[in-house]
Order: structure tokens, then sequence, then C-alpha cells
């Protein structure tokens, strides 16, 4: 089951850079630019981050992969499967 | 400014200007008019300044100017005095103003060398006209001293005649008036009283075609006797400027020369009439334009000689200038220069360097352009002294974006899951080795993974990933999202500049902005839903076991958004594999077909839209001054007649306003 957290946790974060440092942005001439900055920083990465996350979602095609670095992962990120290769 | 009777608190500002925003920020203190430069070059030779050749350029023009000037007011054509007064002319339009300036000039010129032409060639034959006619006077008079009358000068033989004249010469022409007398006498001396002068004066004033003044004339004819008297005689004429004229000695052959002098006459007045009405067409044309650019030059002229009184900075990149400003200005003074130099490529900031992250992405090299970026920042007050290559002065130019390059390639390199071209598999790949799926005894190089076996059904947290690094269909997986990517990207950045371009008058907003925007929206980011559709709906988790189990929303199902797109443009169906819904939502056809058919709508109101809005109402209101806000305009359709020229006016204040906001 997809778990919410890294959603709620990446957009916490980027909400954070776009909309809640903009408000606390301290106040002099250039404070409309860096809140332009700001805003715009915060919606293009989380939108990044949004768009690779969903586009795993749910796949459709898995990888490829060469017999030996099957083992390999097996047996470096746990899982290992027991052979006589 | 200040009270008029107590002297105000000056300040002595320096000012730090780029030397491409110089002219626009010179321009602007210019217009509040509230300082005082001070000449930092004092000691150079005013020919040995920055900006001698701009301020030739605009003696030139300057001149060019006058000259226009000159011929307006020769034709006593009306200068209309300009209700607003424009500001100095973009650099760009410089070049335009000069080019019609030139032009303009060479046409006036060319006029009016033409029309000197053409009349003194009217002059001639005036005079020959009056020549003509007036001897006739007195060669009736010889005639009749000679004891014959005009009544039957026809009967006697031609050859009688000849050789009566035979004996006396004459010579026939026109003189000022006001030589006649020195003339007579000059010709009674030298010849003795041997000649024999008739004169007759003409009774308007003929005008001299190079000045235009008007000066009275005398027709004269001189009777003499003997070749060597008529080259003394022509001779005086000339010294007299007196012109000369053929006069034939027979009744009829002057009869029928004045005939053909006078049909020639009329043709001439003809074409002079014209050609003084197209002169007088161009000059009412310019003059209506004529105080503009000379305020316009003068301006430009004042802005250059300004900016000559400027210190160039050592590195070249910086403009300093002094000046006094009163205490109580210095606020507009601010305000004036921010005017002048204002960036409009504020949001460029982000988006220039997170395009160019989407398509570099690899934080390791990120990593060193991030430093690189660095490391020129916080050495700057060493580097920037420095002499540098060409090359490093572009990099240093851009320190800050290829700071904020690296800082975003950093991120996106992190999303892509590659640094050095190299995955780091932080939060544990989501796909497993299944041994049910996995028999490592088999005879197979190769193994592909099935997401309804291997995938754990959660994707990985952040970026993409691992477990494709070293897949060899990495690229097929890779590609379909990298460009799901940038089509979500480029739209939603599409949609962003159409909405930042928003203007506040309604007719823009109705005619520009919506159609655009429904465009937009309709057809592309209609194409973004449909790829989120598609990321959320198919899924191969949902495929059986059985491959001849289909699945609706499995993997063999799964539409391609980009053939829909494609259909939906063409109007065509689309088709499915079998078992398959063709569509991914009901009525997807319909809903298609209605989007596509609005789009379409929008398009003739983005293209017709305004051109026809700006002419109904320039119908319903007498045409507006060009608005001051922008820099002067040049304009361009001075030849045209009155109502185009305001079209012209108006079509480019408008364009005037819009541009510059993309």
């Amino acid at each position: 089951m997809t778990s919410p957290y890294p959603f709620i946790i990446l957009t916490v974060l980027w909400a954070g850079v776009g909309v809640l440092l903009p408000i606390i942005v301290p106040k002099g001439p250039n404070r409309g630019i860096i809140q332009v900055i700001l805003i715009l920083t915060g919606v293009c990465c989380w939108l990044f981050w949004l768009c690779c996350y969903i586009s795993q979602m749910n796949p459709l095609i898995g990888p490829k992969l060469d017999k030996y670095t099957v083992l390999v992962m097996a047996r470096q990120w746990g899982n290992p499967i027991n052979q006589t290769v | 400014m200040g009270a008029m009777f107590r002297s105000e608190e000056m300040a002595l500002a320096q000012l730090f200007i780029q030397p491409e925003a110089a002219y626009f920020a010179i321009s602007e203190l210019g217009e509040a008019g509230c300082v005082q430069f001070r000449d930092l070059n004092e000691n150079v030779n005013a020919f040995q300044r920055k900006f001698v050749s701009e301020v030739r350029r605009c003696d030139e023009m300057e001149r060019k100017l006058r000259y226009i000037e000159t011929e307006v007011k020769k034709d006593s054509v009306n200068i209309p005095d300009g209700s607003e007064l424009p500001k100095a002319p973009n650099p760009r339009e410089i070049i335009d103003l000069e080019a019609h300036l030139e032009k303009t000039e060479g046409d006036i010129k060319e006029l009016s060398e033409s029309a000197v032409n053409l009349k003194s060639n009217f002059l001639e034959l005036t005079e020959l006209r009056h020549v003509l006619e007036k001897t006739q006077v007195f060669f009736n008079e010889q005639d009749e001293a000679n004891g014959m009358d005009t009544a039957h000068k026809a009967l006697i033989p031609e050859d009688h005649n000849v050789s009566i004249r035979g004996r006396l010469g004459f010579v026939a022409g026109v003189i000022n008036r006001e030589r006649v007398p020195a003339f007579e006498k000059m010709l009674w001396r030298i010849s003795r009283g041997n000649v024999f002068l008739r004169q007759s004066e003409i009774e308007r004033p003929l005008e001299d075609p190079q000045t235009g003044n008007e000066h009275y004339k005398t027709v004269f004819v001189a009777f003499f006797q003997g070749e060597q008297l008529k080259t003394r005689i022509k001779k005086v004429c000339a010294g007299f400027h007196a012109s000369l004229y053929p006069c034939p000695s027979t009744l009829i052959e002057r009869n029928d020369m004045l005939k053909g002098v006078r049909t020639r006459l009329e043709d001439l007045n003809l074409v002079l009439n014209q050609t003084k009405d197209h002169r007088q067409r161009v000059l009412v044309s310019v003059a209506k334009e004529l105080q503009n650019w000379s305020v316009m030059v003068s301006k430009m002229k004042a802005i250059y000689h300004t900016l000559n009184l400027f210190n160039m900075d050592v590195t070249k990149k910086c403009l300093i200038g002094e000046c006094w400003v009163p205490c109580n200005d210095i606020p507009a003074v601010q305000k004036a220069l921010a005017e002048g130099s204002t960036a409009s490529a504020l949001y460029t900031i982000i988006t220039f360097p997170f395009l160019f992250a989407v398509m570099f992405g690899d934080s390791g090299h990120a990593l060193i352009m991030f430093l690189f970026g660095l490391w020129m920042i916080l050495s700057e007050k060493k580097l920037g002294p420095q002499k540098k290559s060409e090359i490093f002065n572009i990099f240093y130019g851009g320190r800050y974006i290829i700071l904020l390059m690296g800082l975003f390639s950093f991120y996106t390199g992190l999303i892509y899951n590659d640094i050095f071209s190299k995955s780091i598999n932080i939060f544990q790949t989501r796909w497993y080795v299944n041994t049910t799926s996995f028999n490592p005894d088999e005879e197979v190089d190769e193994i592909e993974f099935i997401p309804k076996a291997n995938f754990i059904g959660e994707p990985y947290y952040f970026g993409i990933d691992p477990v494709w690094q070293p897949a060899s269909n990495k690229i097929i997986f890779l590609n379909s999202y990298k460009m799901k990517l940038s089509i979500i990207f480029g739209v939603l950045h599409m949609i962003f500049g159409v909405i930042v371009s928003i203007s506040k008058k309604y007719s823009s907003i109705i005619l520009e902005f919506l159609p655009q925007i429904f465009l937009l929206l309709l057809l592309f980011f209609y194409l973004v839903i449909m790829m989120f559709m598609k990321w959320l709906w198919y899924s191969g988790t949902l495929d059986g076991w059985d491959p001849n189990v289909v699945n609706k929303h499995g993997s063999s199902c799964a539409p391609s958004v980009l053939i829909y797109f494609i259909n939906m443009m063409l109007l065509s169906s689309s088709d499915a594999n079998e078992g398959c819904d063709v569509y991914m939502f009901d009525n997807q056809r319909l809903i298609q077909f209605v989007l596509v058919a609005a789009a379409f709508v929008c398009i003739p109101v983005m293209l017709l839209g305004k051109p026809i809005y700006i002419m109904c109402s320039r119908k319903n209101q007498p045409p507006k001054p060009v608005n001051n806000k922008s820099n002067g305009d040049v304009n361009q359709g001075m030849e045209l007649d009155e109502v185009s020229n305001a079209d012209i006016k108006e079509v480019s204040s408008t364009t005037h306003d819009e541009g510059g906001h993309h």
C-alpha cells in the first residue's frame, strides 16, 4: 500500500519554501523579487518531484536486468537467494 | 522642488550606471530635471570623449531638421505645436529616425531641385514670350518707317524683306530694369552712337528661380550694323547679365514661335502646379512630426552630452557620474533611476536555471558547477578588477545564474538519481527479487521484472528507483517519463507566461488573454491531464498471472496519450488492443471533439479580435494623441494620408504597451 508520508513530507517541505518563506521575507526594496523567486522555486521543484513519484506509482514495465546483477541485488539488498551458481 | 526664495540643502551624489542602462537612466533623470551633473572629464578634449560619435550623429540630424524646417517655413506651411513632448527615442529607434530624416531631406532636396529647374525653364520661356510680344511693336514701327504697313506686307516677296533686313542686324533680350540706363550708356559708348536701342518694360515682376525674389525686367532690342558690332554688343549683354533670346526676323516665323512658346508655357505651368502641390503635401506631413523630431533629437543630444561628463570605470563595466541634487529630491532621482533600469526578465531568474536543470540533471556535475559559481561569487573582489579572457568573462558575468543552475541541477540530478551517472540507493529500491519468478539455475542472461511479481507496490520516495540504473531497458522507461515531464513543464510555463502578460485593459483581457489561455488549456492542458490519468489509472500490478486474461487497467491496455492527442486533433477514432477499452473514460471522444471545436473558435478571436476592436473604437472617437509613457516612436507612415497615419500611431502605441511583458 502506498504510504502517505513521502507525499506529505515533500509537500510540506516545498510548501514551506513556496508559501511560508515568501510570507516571512523581510521588508526591503527587493521583497517582491525574492517572493517571486521563492514561489517559482517551490512550485517547480514540488511538481518535479510529484511527477517522478506518480510516474512510478503504477509501473507498466519492469526493469530488465542481467542475471548476475539480479543475484548481486538480491544478496546486497536483502532477500538473498540460495543458489549454486 | 523646494521653496523659491530659500536655498536648498544640496547633496553631492555619485551615480554608478551600467553602460546599457545609462541612456535610459539619464533620459529619466532628464525628465525629472532635478540634478546637475559635474564634469568629471574636464581635462579631456571635447573630441576625445566617449560619446563623441553619437553627439556628431545628433548634430547631423539637427542639421537635417533645420534644413527641413527652413524648407517648411519657405513654403509658409504651419508647424503645429505638439501638445505633449516626446521622450528621447530608444537607441534602436535612433537608427530609424536617422534613416527617416535622411530620406525626408533627400526627398525635399530633390523636389526643390526639380522645382528650380522647372522654374528657370519657365522663366526663360516667359521672357522669350515677352521678347516676342514686345518686339512685335518695334518691328511694326520699323516696317512702317520702311514704308510698308502690315496690310500689304504679305504682298511683298520674302526675299525683298530679307534684303532690307540684311543690312540691319539686331539682338533681342531681357535685362533687369535697374541696369537699363547703364546698359544703354555702355552700348552708346562702344558703338559711338551707332546702336539703336528700343526697350519696353515688362509690367509684372518675374521670379528668380534660385532665390525666389521678384525682379522687374525690361525687354530690349538693339539694332546695329555689321558683325564686329554684334560681337561687342553680345559681350556687353553678357556683362550686364542680360539674357539674349533668338528672335526670327519675319512676322510669320515670330508668330509661329510665339504660338509654340505659349503652348509650352501652358504645359509647364501645369507641371509646375503639380510639383508645387506635391511638395506642399510632403511638407505638410513633415511639419506635423517636425516638432516631435526636433525635441527627440535635442533630448538625445543632451543625453549624450551628459554621458560625456561621466567617467568610465577601470573595468569598463560601469559609468560613474557625479551630480548635485537637492536633498529633498533624492527619492525622485532614485525613482527615475529605477525606472530607467528595470529588469523585465524577472521570472527567468528561476525559470531559466530550472529548465536548464531539467535538461542537465546530474548531481555530481551540478555540484562542480555550483562550486565554480560559488567560488566566482566569493572571490568577486579579487576577480572583479582582474583582466579576464573573453570566455571567462562570459562565465564571470553569469556567476549568479551559474550558481542557481548548479543548485537546481543538483536537485534534478537527485530526482533523476544520477550522480556522475551512478545511482544511489537511499530509500531501498522498490523492486525485489522474487524466487517464484526467478530461478537462478535457469539458463537465461537477462531477467525482466514484472510489476505484478517484483514491485513492492509503493514508489521510491525520492526520485527514480535506483534499480533502473543497471537495467537494459532504462532508456525506454526514462524516455517515456522525461517526454511527459517536458510536456508538463512546457505547458505550465506557457500558461504561466500568458497569465503574466495579462494587462488591465478589458479589451486585451477578452480578446487576447482569454482566447490564448483557452487554447492552451483546452488542447495542451488536457494533454497533461491525460498523462496524469494514465499514470494513476493504469498499472502493471493489475495484470493477471495468466497473460491471456486481460485487465482493462493493466499494462497491455495502457493507451498512448500521444496517439490520443493526435487523433483528437485529426478528429479520427482510436483503436485498442483486444479486450481493452478504446478510451480512458466515457464520452472521451465527444469531449475531445468539443475541446477541439472550442479551441478552434479561439483562433480567429485571438488573431482578428484586437484589430477589429481597434478599428471599431477608432470610428467612434477621434484619434488620441500618442501616449507619453513609452519613449518616443518614429512614425514611419509619413507619406500616407491623415487617417492611416493615425492608424499606425495608435497601433504602434498599443504594441508599445504590451511589448516587454513576455
